[in-house]
C-alpha cells in the first residue's frame, strides 16, 4: 500500500499495489485467516469458563469438609481429594519409572549410536508405538500385563491394580519421552563430539559427559511433559486400575485405586444417572479443574526447559 | 585445574588397549532399552491378534456388521465402524480448513507482535490439554448447543467430531505450521518478485509445496482422534445396545452413536470370558483402522520429504 506513496509526484511506472479489488480480497483473506487463528483462544476461553464455572458451583453445594473423607465416592457424597491425588501421582510414578530409562535409552542409541539406515527404520516403528489408542494398552495391561507380569512378580496383586495400570501408561508415554529427548540430542552441535573425540574421548565418555549434561534441560522436559501426560491419561487407568465404584484412600500400589481421570470416566460413564442434588455431577467437573491446573502447571514448567535448550545453541 | 584433568583423560584414552568393554556394555543397554519398546509393541500386537483371531475367523463379516448386544454371541461392531467412519468424516470436515487457515495465518501473515504471540503459547498450551478435559467441554457446551439446534439428547456423532476436532486442532495447526516453515523463503520472494500478492504466493507457491507435509500432519491427527476414547465416554457414547433399525442418514447423525474405541472400551469392562475375545476381535479392527492411517503418513512424509 505504501508502494504508491513512495513515488509521490510522478506516477509509479507500475501499479504494484493492483486495483481496488485485489486489496480489497487480500485484506477479506487476512481477516479469514486471522478469524481462524482466533478460534484457539476461543476454546481455550469456554475449557477454562467450562472447568471453573461449573467447579464453583460444585464448591458451593457441597459441604467443603466432604472434601476430606475415607475416600472418592461421589454417589455417597465423599470427596475425599487426596484419594485420587495420590492415585495420580502413583500411576504416574510407576510410568515414569517405566518410561523415562526406556524412552531415554531409545533416544540415546537412535541419536548418538545408531546409523542413519538404522534409524530410518528403528524411528518409524517407535512412532508406530505412539499411534497406539490408550483404550488397547488399557486391555493390554488388564488382560497381559497384569496377570503375566505384575501377579507374575507380586503374589498378592489384586485382579485390578495401580501397578498394571501404571505400567500400561508408562508404555504408552515412551514414544513422547523419546522423542522429545532425542530431539534435544539431536540438537547438541556437532562441534561438541568432534571436540571430544580430538581429545581422545570415546563414544561413551563423549555422550555421558560432553552430549547428555549439554541436552539436561531438554531431558527434563521430556520427562515433566511425560509426566503431565501420564496424569492425563484416561483410559488406561478407567480400564486396569478398578476404581469404576470409587476407592478407599490408600497407598498400596498392587490394590485397586482411583485417579483423578478415571474417577471422571467413572463419573461419566453413568452421567445420565447421576445428574441430582449432591454434588456427584458437579464433582466431574472439580476432577476437571484439578487435572487442568495440575497438568497446565507442568506443561509450563516443560516448557521452559525446552525454551532453555534453544537459546543455547 | 581442567587442563591437567583433560590431559589425564586425553592420556588415558590414547594408552588404553584392548576392547572398551565398558563401552559395549553401554551400547548394549541402550540397545536393549531401543528393543525393549519394541518388543512390547510386538507382544501387545501378536497377543490382541491371538486372541482376537478366533472370533473374526468364525464369524467374519456377521462381526464386523451386527449392532451391539449383551449377548456375546450376537454382538458385533457394526454401530462402531459407522460411527469411527461418520467421526473421521467430520474431524477432518472441521479441524482440517481451520487449522490450516490458522497456520497460514501465524506463518504467512502474522507480524511479531503481542497476539500473536498469544495465539501461538495459547495453541501449544491446548496441545498439552489431557483429552478428558475435552471432553467436558463437549459434554458443557457442544451437548446442549446441539440438543437445542437438532433436538434429542445432544450425544450425538456430529458432537462427537466438533469435540476431537477441537481436541486435535492444535495438532494439525503445529504440524501444518512446520511444513510453512519448512518452504524457503526464496520461493515466497519469487513469487513477490514477479507481482504476486501475499494470497497469490500462499496459494499458488507456498500451500503446493507445503501440501505433502500438511496432509501427512492431518492423517496423523486424524488417527489420533480416532483412537481417543475418554472424551466420548464423557459426552456420552453409548457403549450398550442401541437401536438403529430403519434410520434415514440424517437421523443416524443426531441419534444415539458408539464408535470402535468405545466399543472396545465397554467390553474390556465386562466381566465374562467371551467379552475379553470380542474386545480383542475389536481391537484388531481398531488398530487395523489407526495403525493403517500411521503408515500412511509416515510412509506419505518418507516419499514427499526433500530438503530445499
Amino acid at each position: 500500500m505504501t508502494a504508491a506513496t513512495t513515488t509521490s509526484g510522478s506516477e509509479p511506472p507500475l501499479r504494484l499495489v493492483g486495483d481496488a479489488g485485489r486489496r480489497r480480497r487480500e485484506r477479506a483473506f487476512h481477516y479469514v485467516f486471522l478469524g481462524s487463528a482466533l478460534t484457539s483462544i476461543l476454546i481455550t476461553a469456554f475449557i477454562m469458563y467450562t472447568v471453573l464455572f461449573e467447579a464453583i458451583d460444585f464448591l458451593t453445594k457441597i459441604d467443603l469438609g466432604r472434601l476430606i473423607a475415607d475416600g472418592w465416592f461421589p454417589r455417597r457424597g465423599q470427596f475425599d481429594i487426596l484419594t485420587v491425588l495420590v492415585g495420580s501421582v502413583m500411576v504416574a510414578g510407576i510410568a515414569m519409572v517405566v518410561a523415562i530409562p526406556i524412552g531415554l535409552g531409545a533416544a540415546v542409541y537412535l541419536s548418538e549410536y545408531a546409523g542413519p539406515r538404522a534409524r530410518k527404520v528403528l524411528k518409524p516403528v517407535v512412532e508406530i508405538l505412539a499411534g497406539i489408542p490408550s483404550v488397547v494398552l488399557g486391555f493390554f495391561a488388564l488382560t497381559f500385563i497384569n496377570p503375566r507380569l505384575v501377579q507374575v512378580i507380586f503374589d498378592d496383586a489384586a485382579g485390578f491394580n495401580l501397578m498394571a495400570a501404571g505400567i500400561g501408561v508408562g508404555i504408552l508415554i515412551i514414544p513422547l519421552v523419546a522423542s522429545i529427548s532425542e530431539d534435544a540430542l539431536r540438537a547438541v552441535p556437532t562441534s561438541l563430539r568432534e571436540a571430544s573425540y580430538g581429545l581422545g574421548a570415546r563414544r561413551i565418555t563423549t555422550t555421558l559427559r560432553v552430549v547428555f549434561p549439554a541436552a539436561v534441560s531438554g531431558i527434563v522436559a521430556a520427562a515433566v511433559i511425560a509426566m503431565s501426560r501420564a496424569i492425563g491419561e484416561t483410559m488406561v487407568v478407567a480400564i486396569a486400575a478398578g476404581g469404576t465404584g470409587g476407592s478407599l484412600r490408600t497407598f498400596d500400589p498392587l490394590g485397586p485405586g482411583q485417579t483423578i481421570t478415571a474417577a471422571m470416566a467413572a463419573l461419566a460413564t453413568g452421567s445420565d444417572q447421576v445428574r441430582g442434588d449432591d454434588g456427584a455431577f458437579e464433582s466431574l467437573f472439580f476432577l476437571g479443574l484439578l487435572l487442568f491446573a495440575l497438568t497446565f502447571l507442568l506443561n509450563v514448567v516443560g516448557e521452559q526447559f525446552v525454551r532453555r535448550t534453544r537459546q543455547a545453541y | 585445574m581442567t587442563t591437567s584433568a583433560t590431559s589425564i583423560v586425553v592420556s588415558r584414552s590414547l594408552s588404553a588397549r584392548g576392547r572398551d568393554w565398558r563401552g559395549l556394555a553401554f551400547q548394549a543397554l541402550l540397545l536393549f532399552s531401543l528393543l525393549l519398546a519394541l518388543s512390547v509393541l510386538a507382544v501387545l500386537i501378536t497377543d490382541v491378534f491371538t486372541r482376537g483371531w478366533p472370533i473374526l475367523q468364525e464369524r467374519g463379516a456377521d462381526f464386523l456388521t451386527s449392532p451391539l448386544s449383551t449377548r456375546p454371541a450376537a454382538a458385533g461392531i457394526g454401530q462402531g465402524i459407522m460411527g469411527t467412519v461418520l467421526i473421521a468424516i467430520f474431524t477432518a470436515l472441521f479441524a482440517f480448513p481451520i487449522g490450516v487457515m490458522t497456520a497460514v495465518y501465524l506463518e504467512e501473515y502474522a507480524v511479531d507482535n503481542r497476539l500473536t504471540r498469544l495465539i501461538t503459547v495459547n495453541i501449544r498450551n491446548l496441545a498439552g490439554v489431557p483429552s478428558v478435559v475435552y471432553g467436558l467441554l463437549g459434554l458443557a457446551v457442544f451437548v446442549p448447543l446441539m440438543a437445542g439446534l437438532m433436538g434429542g439428547t445432544g450425544r450425538n456423532v456430529v458432537t462427537a467430531s466438533i469435540t476431537l476436532s477441537v481436541l486435535v486442532l492444535p495438532i494439525v495447526i503445529i504440524t501444518a505450521s512446520e511444513a510453512l516453515r519448512a518452504v524457503p523463503q526464496t520461493l515466497r520472494e519469487g513469487g513477490y518478485g514477479v507481482g504476486a500478492s501475499r494470497w497469490d504466493v500462499t496459494r499458488r507457491l507456498v500451500l503446493p509445496a507445503a501440501g505433502p507435509g500438511i496432509l501427512t500432519g492431518t492423517v496423523l491427527s486424524l488417527s489420533r482422534a480416532l483412537g481417543e476414547t475418554a472424551p466420548l465416554v464423557v459426552i456420552g457414547a453409548s457403549a450398550t445396545f442401541f437401536s438403529t433399525g430403519n434410520q434415514s442418514f440424517l437421523e443416524s447423525l443426531f441419534g444415539s452413536f458408539t464408535a470402535l474405541p468405545m466399543i472396545v472400551f465397554g467390553w474390556s469392562t465386562r466381566p465374562q470370558d467371551e467379552f475379553r475375545a470380542l474386545t480383542a476381535a475389536a481391537i484388531v479392527a481398531l488398530l487395523v483402522v489407526t495403525l493403517f492411517a500411521n503408515a500412511v503418513a509416515i510412509l506419505l512424509r518418507n516419499k514427499y520429504e526433500r530438503t530445499w
